[in-house]
């Protein structure tokens, strides 16, 4: 019912109130404020806000990502430092290794060498004592050729001369 | 589980529908009277008089101011939800602005700012139930539309001089054909803001009385409610994306307008 009184009161035939003049000012005259209101709220304030927020963003993004570029670049550098002394330490280590090895080596040929001279050493004093009792033993068996010899030739019935047993032993040994 | 719910509320809606069917069913539909502007605290409308349209233009006002001012004060880097919306809208219009109309075109970002917020915002809040939705009227669209037009055309003569006359005069068209061009260009751009304030006041329009319309087959169905009630779910969430796609094509056509006071060479 009330929106037939209205509808009666806004001039009858008209059914659209977009229509309807008379309110046209007062709806173009609280658009004008209400735009005004706005503009003023988003030229003063909200804009630049929210602009300078953004910008901030983007400058902490930027400044971020060439943090990460520096730590990035010092991480290289301490990998490159780190494999460098690594490096080092191995070649050390050989180093000290081969010198190690160069003087056990050298011990080694030392005590070889005296060991040999030992030997040889002992190896001539013991020809020699071999030889003494080559000698030694030489002897005994012309002793005891003679001996045989005359024992032989006196059972046999005859006498010899020791001289003569002995120049013949001596000649049939001498081989 | 799901299906149990709706299909109880199905026939709840039904019973319901039976019970509470009213004795005569009468076909009351009055789908233009949510557009009736109404003084506030009676009394004839004179120009001053603050009425609905004042209320729901404040409201408009007071949602940009939420959503902008106090949805930004927090400044964050990392921003929250209501920064991150208005921080959406000004990378949008910015974008929009300097896309369209070109880098000289971004000093009116505030301007086209403005206009977008106010109409996104009027449409949204005019999506309420029971709201008034100020951008219905072709009284305040064809200010909007006005004030772009004005701007427009004063940017192109303080910018171009004579030389925004150009924007008439076809020179990539055969030298006869130009004079007709002239007075079709001309046309045309005096047609601008009509089909720039219509087309946004029309669609706004129209969707909200289909809403009506089908709210009164809801009241005089009875059980057959339901239909007319779907309709209006659908046809509701169809203005929502009207509500939004009207003011982005609003606000691009300015920023094109914007471009040709830019840039009145073809």
């Amino acid at each position: 019912m009330a929106s037939n009184t209205q509808e009666a009161a806004h001039g009858g035939g008209s059914a659209m109130p977009q229509l309807d003049f008379s309110t046209f000012g007062n709806q173009i005259f609280w658009l004008v404020v209400a735009l005004v209101v706005i503009y003023l709220i988003l030229s003063r304030v909200a804009l630049p806000r929210i602009a300078a927020v953004l910008a901030e963003r983007q400058g902490t993004i930027t400044n971020d990502l060439a943090a990460a570029e520096d730590l990035k670049a010092k991480a290289v550098e301490a990998e490159n430092a780190y494999n460098k002394a690594l490096a080092d330490a191995r070649a050390e280590a050989q180093r000290i290794a081969a010198e190690t090895r160069a003087e056990i080596q050298a011990g080694l040929d030392e005590a070889i060498a005296k060991a040999d001279e030992q030997i040889a050493a002992k190896a001539a004093e013991s020809e020699k004592a071999i030889a003494e009792i080559k000698a030694g033993a030489l002897e005994s068996v012309k002793a005891v050729a003679n001996d045989t010899a005359e024992a032989l030739v006196a059972a046999l019935g005859g006498s010899a001369d020791k001289d003569a047993i002995a120049k013949a032993v001596a000649e049939r040994t001498k081989g | 589980m799901g299906k149990i719910f709706f299909y109880a509320a199905l026939a709840l809606v039904l019973v319901s529908g039976l019970i509470l069917a009213p004795e005569e069913a009468k076909l009351a539909i009055h789908p233009m009277d949510q557009f009736q502007v109404s003084a506030l605290f009676g009394g004839d409308i004179s120009w001053y008089t603050p009425t609905n349209v004042t209320a729901w233009m404040a409201a408009a006002v007071a949602a940009v101011f939420a959503l902008l001012v106090l949805g930004s004060s927090r400044r964050a880097i990392v921003p929250g939800r209501a920064q991150s919306v208005a921080e959406l809208a000004y990378g949008f219009i910015y974008k929009m602005v300097e896309d369209v109309a070109g880098k000289d075109g971004v000093k009116f970002f505030p301007y086209i700012m403005t206009l977008f917020m106010f109409i996104v915002m009027a449409n949204f809040l005019g999506l309420i139930p029971g709201s008034f939705t100020t951008t219905s009227h072709i009284a305040v669209t064809a200010v909007l539309a006005a004030l772009v037009f004005v701007t427009v055309t004063v940017v192109g003569f303080v910018k171009n001089g004579v030389g925004f006359l150009g924007l008439f005069w076809v020179s990539s068209a055969p030298l006869a054909l130009r004079p007709i061009l002239a007075i079709i260009e001309l046309i045309s751009y005096f047609v601008r803001p009509v089909s720039h304030s219509i087309r946004l006041a029309g669609n706004v329009m129209a969707g909200h009385a289909v809403l009506k319309v089908f709210a009164g087959f809801a009241a005089a169905l009875g059980m057959f409610s339901f239909l007319p009630i779907f309709a209006i779910t659908a046809v509701y969430a169809l203005e929502v994306l009207v509500a939004f796609i009207q003011a982005y094509v609003f606000t691009i056509l300015t920023c094109v307008y914007l471009k040709d006071a830019l840039h009145p060479s073809h």
